[in-house]
């Protein structure tokens, strides 16, 4: 199976499970098409990756979503913590979807012929999700006392959890400028919680799979 | 007779723009009938998510078979990626006058420049929001005749 593929559909489909939850409770009627609008556009990137990582063994990509047990989950910490307030979840989307671009680029550019063609897709999807969430960041960050106060707390809470994305140069030269210019302070390196590449996850990824493979599991081969 | 399964392919009508085909996207690859006889259409996803996939594919089998092949076969492609650049000009012009701006061309501008209002024609736009009713459109609206109005945005 590809590892890679494994952890990029694993990546998409938490981070689509997540920003459903916020469906008809975001902050206003605009936001909420466009958590729901990325949601879709995360599950449709996880759908491909998924299906390729499954073909090595026989698995679809409902088995990968469906029926595998936390352990076996390939995704990053980051996509499967709560979604906290709006801050916290721009902040996730502008982290996460920066990692995304830099591997779907690397990946469009690579070897293998299958993977750079889901990824010059996904890609394209990617861009639109990473200046969205910049958008926000800076919005709140350089916005009232209280949204930058907000903002600021929710970059320093998730910043260790982004120490698991990857190549960290190149996503730190995507970041930076974008927190400078939401006058937030980039937080200092330290602690660098890891572990899902490896299916060690946080608490929060039982409870979340636990909602989203009831149905199927309950129902084994239900279709309608 | 390949061209009049093509035919019956390109003019599968949208399920969520349905002023324009499937032609008019420029979603379909290719059409070929195999040694047999059995014809396979080759068609490419708008956004990787699109919930309409499996709608178009169904249409498309329900056209051919309308058109006296059956049992079509539908294969869907990645590479290259669909862009809004593949949208025809009848479909732009489809577009408009239904009242959805189409997309400016990818990559000429840099910075996205405001659509003209498809409805009085003026330049001077304001976006509502960047995600709309659906994955491919914008949601703008006229400051000179005050209509809100869809764009497909460039992609």
């Amino acid at each position: 199976m590809s590892s890679e593929a494994l952890e990029l559909g694993d990546d998409a489909l938490i981070a689509a499970q997540r920003l459903a939850e916020w469906c008809a409770s975001a902050p206003e009627l605009e936001e909420d098409l466009a958590l729901a609008n990325i949601a879709l556009d995360q599950l449709g990137a996880a759908r491909l990756f998924l299906s390729y990582a499954g073909e090595a063994d026989g698995r679809t990509e409902d088995d990968l979503a469906y029926l595998r047990d936390d352990r076996e989950f390939r995704n990053c910490l980051l996509a499967e913590l709560p979604n906290g307030d709006f801050a916290v979840t721009m902040a996730k989307l502008l982290f996460l979807a920066a990692a995304q671009k830099l591997r779907y680029d690397a990946l469009a550019a690579g070897p293998d012929a299958r993977l750079a063609a889901i990824a010059a897709k996904t890609r394209k999807e990617t861009a639109y999700h990473l200046d969205h969430a910049a958008r926000w960041v800076v919005r709140l960050g350089d916005g009232t006392a209280e949204s930058h106060r907000r903002m600021q707390d929710a970059v320093d809470a998730l910043w260790p959890y982004t120490h698991e994305l990857g190549e960290r140069a190149a996503w730190l030269a995507l970041v930076e400028p974008v927190l400078a210019e939401a006058t937030l302070d980039r937080p200092a390196d330290g602690w660098a919680p890891a572990g899902g590449r490896d299916g060690v996850h946080t608490e929060h990824l039982s409870y979340l799979l636990a909602e989203m493979q009831v149905v199927h599991r309950a129902h084994p081969g239900a279709r309608w | 007779m390949v061209s009049d399964a093509r035919a019956a392919a390109a003019s599968v009508v949208d399920p969520e723009l349905r002023v324009v085909t499937i032609g008019d996207l420029g979603i379909v690859r290719d059409v070929r009938a195999g040694a047999d006889g059995r014809v396979t259409v080759t068609i490419t996803p708008t956004y990787a998510g699109c919930p309409a996939m499996d709608v178009i594919r169904a249409d498309i089998r329900a056209a051919l078979a309308a058109a006296g092949h059956a049992d079509a076969e539908v294969v869907t492609v990645l590479s290259p990626p669909w862009s809004t650049d593949h949208i025809t000009d009848a479909g732009r012009a489809k577009l408009a006058a239904t009242g959805i701006a189409p997309p400016e061309h990818t990559g000429t501008v840099t910075l996205a420049l405001s659509p003209r209002c498809p409805l009085c024609g003026s330049p001077d736009t304001a976006q509502l929001s960047r995600f709309g009713s659906t994955a491919c459109k914008a949601l703008w609206r006229c400051r000179s005749c005050g209509e809100p109005f869809d764009q497909v945005k460039a992609y």
